[in-house]
């Protein structure tokens, strides 16, 4: 009875061990954060991108409509991408969107509205990358959708035709 | 007598940069214990993405308010969620991860001493 049931264990374990892993190798590798809903915004000083005005976080998405803050760069391929979409998200005119134009140089970042257009209403910028972290944000391209000061919705990469009828429906 | 001053004064100012030593070198050791989120299995101190440079710079900048070194993480975990740091906090999800190493700790124990004591002795 006792040689039986040894090798029944070492199976077992085996076969359990093995599906841990198995089932891990599908997982995706990329860590994607619990997207926390209806998180209040963090309270930070935005640099204005033209003037050196500096307005509160808070102040800024306060009215009773939809935001999204979008983090972008003119070095950031993906920006490029996502681009057009927020320019049709723009041309519904519902929502207001703000950009954040993230370790930039000035230049290049008016370069490429030039050439792209400009979907922002308002555009902050962070030079070093230290106001976006303090934001909670990953890097670029990254959105946020916030309504009264609150985030209800983040998209972290580019946002895709899929994204954009998802918000259009949010803020329908 | 000239030139005494001029060494001391030297002496002094390369101590200066002791100051600063100390608090690189918390900031770094604040980086390695933290996960670079966009680069994988990597720690802040290792990437130099866009991310880790500017969450060292925020580090720096924490350091020089005069945060310690448990609110800094505090502060991060409030922002990017647990998984940014390398140690898991002992909490309802990870009460298994800590104490399996001492479950089987124990458990390699008895079966020594089963084997080898209780044995001898009948």
């Amino acid at each position: 009875m006792r040689f039986k049931i040894i090798p029944i264990i070492i199976t077992l374990v085996f076969f359990t061990i093995f599906t841990i892993f198995f089932k891990g190798l599908k997982n995706s590798n990329i860590y994607t954060p619990n997207i926390d809903l209806e998180k209040k915004i963090p309270s930070l000083v935005f640099k204005s991108f033209d003037t050196d005005v500096e307005i509160i976080s808070e102040n800024i998405f306060n009215k009773n409509k939809f935001y999204l803050m979008n983090i972008w760069a003119s070095w950031c391929i993906p920006c490029r991408e996502e681009h057009e979409f927020l320019m049709k998200l723009k041309a519904s005119g519902k929502i207001d969107l703000i950009g954040f134009n993230y370790k930039d140089n000035n230049d290049n970042a008016k370069k490429f509205i030039d050439e792209l257009g400009n979907p922002y209403d308002k555009i902050f910028t962070d030079r070093d990358g230290t106001s976006s972290i303090n934001w909670g944000a990953y890097g670029v391209p990254e959105s946020f959708l916030i309504y009264k000061n609150k985030i209800i919705k983040r998209y972290i990469g580019p946002i895709n035709s899929k994204n954009l009828t998802e918000i259009e429906n949010i803020i329908k | 007598m000239r030139l005494l001053q001029i060494f001391l004064i030297i002496i002094f100012i390369f101590n200066l940069n002791l100051l600063k030593a100390n608090e690189i070198q918390t900031e770094n050791k604040i980086a390695k214990n933290l996960r670079c989120l966009i680069c994988q299995g990597q720690s802040v101190y290792d990437s130099d993405s866009e991310f880790a440079l500017s969450l060292k710079l925020v580090i720096s900048n924490k350091i020089d308010e005069g945060m310690t070194e448990e609110q800094i993480y505090d502060f991060l975990k409030s922002k990017y969620g647990e998984w940014i740091l390398y140690d898991p906090v002992l909490s309802r999800n990870t009460y298994f991860l800590w104490l399996l190493p001492i479950l089987i700790f124990f458990a390699g124990g008895v079966i020594i001493v089963r084997k080898f004591y209780i044995k001898k002795q009948s």
